[in-house]
């Protein structure tokens, strides 16, 4: 007795009606999305095809730049600065020719930490995830690092790398861990994974916590080594965790800003593009939004490359998730 | 439902990249317009802004008490910024961008004084604003013109001062010459010779400044604009700073010296001679400290006689969007008046009126001001430009990577001068 188009009819309806209500709960984030997010993203965008206010030469006085066409972005991509007398490669001392040294630094930066990171916080995490006497304490004193404001964590490790702080002393060495380029590098990231790593090391626990304990149970009944059963059950079960808790910290590295700003001010060897942006904002706003635009595409076609490549997927329902599984 | 159309993974991708790359966006400026020309004879109750007030006798509320005891329907409000020089300026400039009337009276850190006159933000202190100078030392007017016209009144003033173990060397020296001469008595006594700020920030543009200046160097032309930093004698001034670091009689570490850790290092008695501010001389003579009683200070060293000290400071200028101009210029004057001076120099704050730093009761509080007057009657301002920050970047910059060794003094003069060039552009 059954009608398959009455059904069809009564499905679409529910779908719509559904689809309706979805809407009518999106719509106020949507909105604040557009408004906190999309205004100063656009905003930015149309700034950076202005020229910044020049003096004229007549009154002294700060005139209005007018239009740029794309000479704020071949500024910082082609490093041309503008003179009297036209238009130059920018001398060091400018911020325009620091440009591609931050990309480099900012990109080194996020490797290498992000790697770090990745191989440290697996190693906790999975200790974390056994069963011992003493584990609640040892997961509260792991978060310490991430629960301390970064603005605090870089004048400690400030402090540790002066010339006679303790760093030095513990080590016997005379290292100007702030101004040498290699070893403010290394002072930048040693802090930015002491700091960091406990967050990978959560996330990474979380996707331990979900792989059930059957499946190493049969593995074992079928004489898997400890080793093979890490191989073969953890890490392809924990992928989707770690490629999230990947992208996550890649994100966030790339707009290191505060760490190297507290740490190395000033110091050209560990600028990344964010402290540049600031730096710049002082020197003429739209350049700066030009620069930021620069950025943020960077960030976009980083962020595309692992979601799209790697599968790393931040934002998936749960739905897609059971399916997968 | 156009959302469908897009790949998930781009949708995913820009989402991401959107809630994590959000930078600040300034709003557009434009020019005061005709502020400038209104409410000039507006009187009433205004706002005074200022950095934090560090002084221990509080000299901002005590000027401020004094003038509104006598000025009961002209009221001052003090409103305190942080400490932060670099949020001072940003907070300013935001509310001149957005032309609000709620600053009358603001204090700026002497280099940003041109960039505030040139973008209309602050009147010009001409006509019925005019202020009598003549009582005033001639370099802190300086530093408060612009293009030929006063926009500020000095406020306070401040000048390097060489500090030196006068237990360990009798005279303080005057050249650098004699200076670096003397540094044997700090290898006899293993310890550092000279230090100044040469981190890579402001004070480094300040130290190289003071002994550019010192060799006869200078940075920009009169108009603001001109570099003029590529000349025999700025590479003479740098090449002293750079073969004295090279040589070891400024210590290895000294790269890495602001003002805090450079007076740390003095302080414990690790320096024969250390350039800094008068602050110093208080808490290197408190019980703390292990040369109590055995540091002196002298005007800075310079070439063949005493130096040219870089001014620090403040100047106090009206905004062009006040409503009560007449009130701010008479809060202006008020300020650089003798009695308010009193108050100034009381807390320890480098007066701008010659006279203070002759009165023998202030000498015996502060026994640094004759040398301190000497440093400051020689003082050259920092490049008066309105596109200081990249001009200060190209000097700092440059200094550093002479100083480490990446450049050479003469590629890094020029490079001042090419920075200097494309500032503004």
């Amino acid at each position: 007795m059954s009608d398959p188009s009455g059904a069809k009819q009564r499905g679409l309806a529910l779908e719509l009606r559904q689809s309706g209500k979805a809407w009518l709960f999106v719509t106020p984030v949507l909105v604040a999305l557009a408004v906190v997010i999309g205004y100063p993203v656009v905003q930015a965008i149309i700034m950076s095809f202005q020229k910044d206010s020049g003096i004229d030469p007549a009154t002294g006085m700060f005139v209005e730049g007018g239009g740029a066409g794309l000479s704020n972005y071949t500024h910082w991509l082609l490093q041309q600065c503008n003179t009297l007398g036209g238009v130059v490669a920018c001398p060091t001392g400018t911020l325009g020719s620091q440009f591609w040294s931050a990309v480099g630094v900012t990109l080194f930066f996020t490797v290498v930490t992000v790697s770090l990171e990745a191989v440290l916080g697996l190693g906790m995490a999975v200790v974390m995830g056994k069963t011992f006497r003493g584990r609640a304490l040892l997961r509260a004193a792991v978060l310490i690092p991430w629960a301390i404001p970064t603005a605090v964590t870089a004048r400690l490790w400030e402090f540790m790398f002066q010339y006679d702080g303790v760093v030095n002393r513990v080590l016997g060495t005379h290292i100007l861990w702030t101004s040498d380029v290699w070893a403010s590098r290394f002072a930048v990231i040693a802090a930015d994974v002491w700091k960091t790593t406990p967050f990978m090391a959560l996330l990474i626990l979380a996707g331990l916590q979900v792989i059930p304990a059957d499946v190493y149970e049969a593995a074992k009944v079928d004489g898997a080594s400890a080793w093979q059963r890490f191989v073969h059950i953890t890490l392809p079960l924990l992928k989707p965790a770690l490629l999230v808790a990947v992208l996550f910290r890649t994100m966030d590295a790339l707009r290191m800003y505060d760490l190297p700003a507290i740490m190395t001010l000033g110091n050209p060897s560990t600028n990344t593009l964010s402290i540049l942006v600031v730096e710049q904002v002082r020197q003429g706003p739209n350049s700066a939004a030009a620069l930021s635009t620069i950025t943020f595409l960077l960030v976009f076609a980083i962020a595309f490359v692992l979601v799209k490549v790697l599968g790393a997927n931040a934002v998936r329902t749960q739905e897609e998730q059971r399916k997968a599984n | 439902m156009a959302l469908k159309f897009v790949p998930r993974a781009t949708m995913a991708a820009a989402s991401i990249a959107l809630l994590t790359a959000s930078f600040a966006s300034a709003c557009s400026s434009d020019n005061g317009g005709n502020a400038l020309d209104q409410n000039l004879t507006g009187r009433g109750p205004i706002t005074y802004v200022e950095g934090k007030d560090t002084t221990e006798t509080g000299v901002v509320k005590q000027l401020i008490d004094r003038w509104n005891a006598a000025h009961p329907n002209e009221q001052v409000t003090f409103k305190e910024q942080s400490a932060d020089a670099n949020q001072q300026h940003d907070d300013l400039a935001e509310h001149f961008r957005a032309k609000q009337d709620g600053y009358d009276v603001v204090a700026l850190d002497v280099p940003w004084t041109a960039e505030f006159a040139a973008k209309g933000w602050i009147q010009p202190l001409k006509d019925t604003f005019a202020i009598d100078t003549a009582p005033l030392l001639a370099p802190t007017v300086a530093s408060a013109t612009y293009n030929g016209t006063l926009y500020a009144a000095p406020r306070n003033t401040n000048g390097g001062l060489l500090y030196y173990r006068k237990d360990l060397v009798p005279n303080a020296p005057r050249t650098w010459t004699e200076m670096l001469g003397q540094c044997q008595v700090a290898r006899d006594n293993n310890i550092g010779c000279y230090a100044g700020q040469l981190a890579p920030y402001e004070g480094l543009t300040v130290n190289t400044s003071e002994v550019i200046n010192a060799f006869g160097g200078s940075f920009v032309g009169a108009d603001g604009k001109t570099p003029t930093v590529n000349s025999p004698e700025s590479k003479a001034g740098l090449k002293v700073l750079v073969d004295a670091y090279k040589s070891g009689d400024i210590p290895k570490e000294a790269i890495t010296f602001k003002e805090g850790e450079s007076a740390s290092a003095f302080e414990s008695g690790k320096l024969l001679f250390l350039r800094n501010w008068p602050y110093l001389y208080a808490q290197a003579n408190a019980d703390t400290s292990a040369v109590k009683d055995k540091f002196g200070v002298a005007p800075l060293p310079g070439n063949t006689g005493v130096g040219a000290s870089t001014l620090g400071g403040y100047n106090a200028a009206i905004s062009a969007f006040s409503k009560n101009k007449a009130t701010a210029a008479d809060f202006v004057r008020y300020l650089i008046s003798e009695e308010a001076q009193q108050i100034i120099a009381s807390g320890a704050l480098p007066s701008v009126r010659a006279s203070l730093y002759d009165d023998p009761a202030l000498i015996a509080k502060m026994p640094y001001l004759p040398a301190l007057k000497e440093s400051i009657a020689s003082a050259v301002p920092r490049p008066v430009t309105p596109f200081y920050p990249a001009v200060s970047k190209a000097i700092q910059d440059n200094a550093y990577a002479a100083l480490n060794g990446t450049k050479s003094v003469d590629d890094a003069v020029a490079g001042m001068q090419k920075g200097i060039e494309t500032a503004g552009s």
